[in-house]
């Protein structure tokens, strides 16, 4: 692997974050709202106590000053403290992250392992029973939204049936074996949820990608070759119609952990997804600032990862 | 109702021949609060009623875990940085303070060892001074004793302007002295008849003075303790992940016997109201759920579930409608309501009267809120009997009529009625939510009827009730002629609740809105009568003046009351809590058990 393409393109990284975090700074400074709303609009906090919170906070600052102060923070490594809390942002995020990560990615082995043999067999067999059912899941998995199915798992799940909980808990008392049963068994819904969204979309790709590939001459050649029609399908098609869907994959992770948001929300699940919509709905610009910036840099990484991966599934394609 | 009247309903409480709720119901009724009420008969001699605790359980602990669940979690531990209920909440777990206010309005001793009382001396009798003695058994968490150094020191640390404490209001007005290791005094420059404000209830949590002196003032905000809490409450911190979790266990030295009841305590945060009620009334994975603003219809059909109840508690907020006296079409001086002009047409009281008149409060009650909005002709629901002269409310399109018809507004051809030329046309706005919108659409139908026409407006929340100074749609501009929302009384006391109606608190660009007097309403009489309530010796006339105060906002039409908002909350059908509208939701958590 070419490392001084990986270094550059981590340097074209540098401006691109440097200008997301202005128009995020921005766009938040312009936003209406106060963090200190609340006490605003009780008559028992006398209007001075909320001054002296802007003040100490540097809320009264303009707008440039108040992001050169951030912005130099920052590269200290120093991401603020929350206006809400009071706890540093960084805290904050990594209390929330493990959560995310786990039932994201949970969701994303779910949604590849699905959706990958499911596009390929209903590619290989196209109109076929199989694909025509596959097909109208793929559709139902990706048009409804999460906050949809979310809701209709729970009133069947936790409602109905008595199965599962829907309040998702990141302190569980328990040990050994009950700690994880416990875990697995709140896990499940959020984790079917997202996974069975990204899966449809997956699916439908996957199956149109082995279709293009299966038509493909070096196909028939290796058939006519007599070589296996399992061996084809897995070592010749499968691993060149990949090259989309991993891009796919690689550049709709951090929209999954958008995704997540909304899912975060229905079940409870504390993750950066939750603690963002709370963030954003309190004003606080500190936490919002430090979530948005987690994300923008999990689209710069993630896409920088999808280049390399090219490079390994099509040696072809060259890294200038 | 006048001062002689009230001497004499207190005569009746003190000779037993009215009962001390018989007594707070009548002072509910005339726009006092329940706390207001039982302090008035505290200061006139009238011994606190000791509220009977219901608690059964015979020893500490053994209940397992206690899961509540807040749909919007507690972001801070810090009782005297408290944002919202919430971070009160989620703080009581922990902290206590010296007393607590009882779904009646009567005060419990928490720390204190006794409620003070004109019968003990610790009640002067000018109002100038109160005396609390406090428990000598009670230690903090980390085994220290609890002593009247730790009361003083939270004066000390929420009266600092560089703390900006939240509770500030509680502690600026008075001076607070230590009179001996279990007793302290707290003076008042002027006679107070509201004393139990500092020390007691949602701002009286007591925070531990080995912990925090070294964090007063300017770094306030880096003591550790901030999110580790060490209190005197029933549980013991555990963890907390802001917005998310708060959780504790048993303390093994909680200086009441047998208490509490739960070996452990889970307060879960996030997610929204309807599926918070659906986890206590329909599945039963939790056992509260706090703040429930749903649709009582939808409340009503999880509560079928049976898992749980619905639990009411009165309280002093109101969801009311206001009436602009400026007007708000015109700019003067860059800025629109200013104080300069007059409503064209809100300004005559027939007009207002028409409109109070239009407003069908049964039917809001009815088919919108249920039973977490009852219907109100007052700043404080009240029992039927007692409505008859100063509270009273009708719905009547014909009389509406009748009234405009009188003061000379005519039916023009579009069937709106107008005067020298100025229509009856208003804009109503109030912020999205859905019963807001659907009482805006009831009023809307019932004014078309007597010939106003009204156009509805929703803003959203956030920019609503920001105190954004350069967005016309806040609450406190008030750039239309009609705007509705709910006013929270965070005070038992009326006091800091009627100053919204003072002249001189208008809000005016002037101190960029923050006067509390929305709908810009001048009148002399009402400036003179609160004044003299604030300096007011004589506790039963300053009450007499509330009530009069509240009778001319009612009897002006400055403000429609439409209904009230009493604080809505979900039990366990086993869990047995006592939620009161005038404390926090876990103000008795120490005495929470569920039934075998």
């Amino acid at each position: 692997m070419n490392r001084q393409y990986i270094i550059r393109r981590l340097l074209i990284a540098i401006p691109s974050l440097l200008g997301i975090s202005v128009i995020l700074f921005g766009i938040l400074a312009m936003a209406p709202g106060d963090p200190f709303e609340e006490l605003a609009t009780n008559p028992a906090i006398p209007p001075e106590v909320r001054m002296a919170l802007r003040a100490k906070f540097g809320l009264d600052d303009p707008v440039w000053q108040r992001y050169l102060h951030w912005f130099a923070a920052m590269m200290q490594g120093d991401w603020g403290f929350s206006f809400q809390s009071r706890i540093d942002v960084d805290k904050l995020i990594l209390q929330r992250l493990p959560v995310t990560l786990i039932v994201v990615g949970a969701s994303q082995i779910l949604a590849i392992s699905v959706a990958i043999p499911v596009g390929v067999l209903a590619a290989v067999r196209p109109y076929s029973i199989f694909d025509q059912i596959a097909s109208t899941f793929a559709m139902i998995g990706f048009s409804l939204p999460t906050f949809f199915t979310g809701l209709v798992l729970i009133l069947v799940f936790s409602i109905q049936l008595d199965w599962l909980p829907f309040v998702y808990r990141a302190d569980i008392n328990a040990t050994g074996w009950a700690f994880y049963a416990e875990h697995i068994k709140q896990s499940i819904m959020p984790v079917v949820v997202l996974g069975l969204a990204q899966a449809g979309t997956l699916v439908r790709f996957m199956r149109s990608s082995v279709l293009d590939v299966i038509r493909l001459d070096y196909v028939t050649t290796a058939r006519s070759k007599g070589i296996g029609e399992r061996k084809v399908i897995v070592r010749h098609v499968v691993r060149n119609a990949l090259i989309p869907v991993v891009t796919l994959i690689a550049l709709q992770l951090p929209a999954v952990f958008g995704g997540a948001i909304v899912t975060e929300q229905i079940f409870r699940v504390p993750g950066i997804g939750s603690l963002l919509i709370a963030a954003i709905l309190a004003n606080d610009t500190p936490v919002v600032m430090g979530v948005t910036f987690v994300f923008a840099c999990l689209v710069v990484l993630f896409n920088l990862i999808a280049d390399i991966l090219y490079g390994w599934l099509d040696p072809r394609i060259s890294f200038r | 109702m006048n001062e002689q009247e009230l001497r004499r309903l207190i005569g009746a409480v003190k000779h037993g021949k009215l009962s001390r709720r018989g007594f707070a119901q009548r002072m509910l009724a005339v726009g006092l609060t329940a706390p207001m009420a039982t302090q008035l008969l505290a200061i006139a001699g009238v011994a606190h009623a000791q509220p009977k605790s219901q608690y059964k359980p015979a020893k500490r602990g053994g209940g397992g875990l206690l899961k509540v669940l807040w749909w919007q979690g507690p972001t801070l531990l810090n009782p005297h940085f408290a944002v919202g209920t919430k971070d009160q909440d989620g703080s009581r777990l922990f902290y206590d303070p010296l007393a607590a206010w009882d779904p009646d309005g009567n005060l419990k001793p928490k720390l204190a060892a006794s409620i003070p009382g004109r019968e003990d001396g610790t009640l002067a009798a000018d109002g100038k001074s109160v005396v609390w003695k406090l428990k000598q058994n009670v230690t903090w968490h980390d085994g220290k004793p609890f002593t009247a150094d730790d009361v003083v020191f939270n004066w000390e640390y929420a009266k600092d302007p560089a703390t900006a404490a939240t509770t500030a209001a509680s502690y600026n007005e008075c001076v607070v002295e230590k009179i001996d290791q279990y007793s302290v005094m707290v003076k008042f420059a002027k006679a107070t008849p509201f004393w139990a404000d500092a020390f007691v209830g949602t701002r009286g949590m007591i925070i531990p003075k080995h912990l925090f002196a070294d964090y007063i003032g300017a770094k306030s905000r880096e003591a550790p303790t901030n999110l580790k809490p060490v209190g005197t409450g029933p549980y013991m911190f555990k963890d907390f992940k802001p917005g998310d979790m708060v959780s504790g266990v048993i303390n093994p030295n909680y200086y009441e016997n047998n208490k509490p009841y739960f070996d452990a305590i889970e307060m879960k945060g996030g997610g929204d109201a309807v599926s918070a009620a659906r986890a206590v009334l329909q599945s039963g994975e939790y056992d509260f759920a706090w703040n429930l603003q749903v649709e009582d219809e939808i409340l009503a059909r999880l509560e079928k579930g049976g898992k749980g109840k619905v639990e009411i508690s009165p309280g002093g907020n109101i969801e009311h409608i206001q009436l602009n006296f400026t007007d708000p079409w015109t700019e003067v001086d860059g800025e629109r309501a200013s104080l300069k002009t007059k409503h064209p047409t809100l300004s005559d009281p027939a007009v207002r009267q028409a409109i109070s008149l239009l407003v069908d409060k049964d039917s809001i009650e009815k088919h919108i809120y249920g039973r977490t909005g009852p219907a109100t002709a007052n700043f404080v629901n009240n029992p039927a009997r007692f409505v008859s002269k100063t509270t009273k409310y009708e719905f009547s399109v014909d009389k509406a009529n009748e009234v405009l018809e009188k003061a000379g507004w005519k039916k023009g051809g579009d069937g709106i009625r107008e005067k020298d030329g100025k229509k009856l046309k208003f804009v109503y706005q109030t912020s999205i939510n859905q019963p807001r919108q659907k009482t805006q659409a009831i009023i809307k139908q019932a004014a078309q009827k007597a010939g106003i026409d009204i156009e509805l407006k929703s803003v959203t929340a956030s920019v609503f009730f920001s105190s954004d100074v350069a967005n016309p749609d806040t609450y406190t501009k008030f750039y239309c002629d009609i705007q509705m929302y709910t006013t929270t009384m965070s005070q038992p006391d009326p006091e800091v609740f009627m100053v919204q109606f003072a002249s001189y608190e208008a809000a005016t660009k002037e101190n960029k809105w923050q006067g509390r007097n929305i709908t810009r309403w001048q009148n002399k009489e009402y400036d003179d009568n609160y004044k003299a309530a604030q300096s007011e010796v004589d506790p039963v006339k300053r009450a007499a003046m509330f009530i009069e105060a509240n009778n001319m906002v009612i009897n002006n039409y400055v403000v429609i009351p439409v209904v009230m908002r009493p604080g809505v909350a979900a039990t366990g059908t086993k869990l047995n809590a006592s939620i009161s509208g005038w404390d926090n939701n876990t103000w008795d958590l120490s005495d929470w058990y569920k039934d075998a």
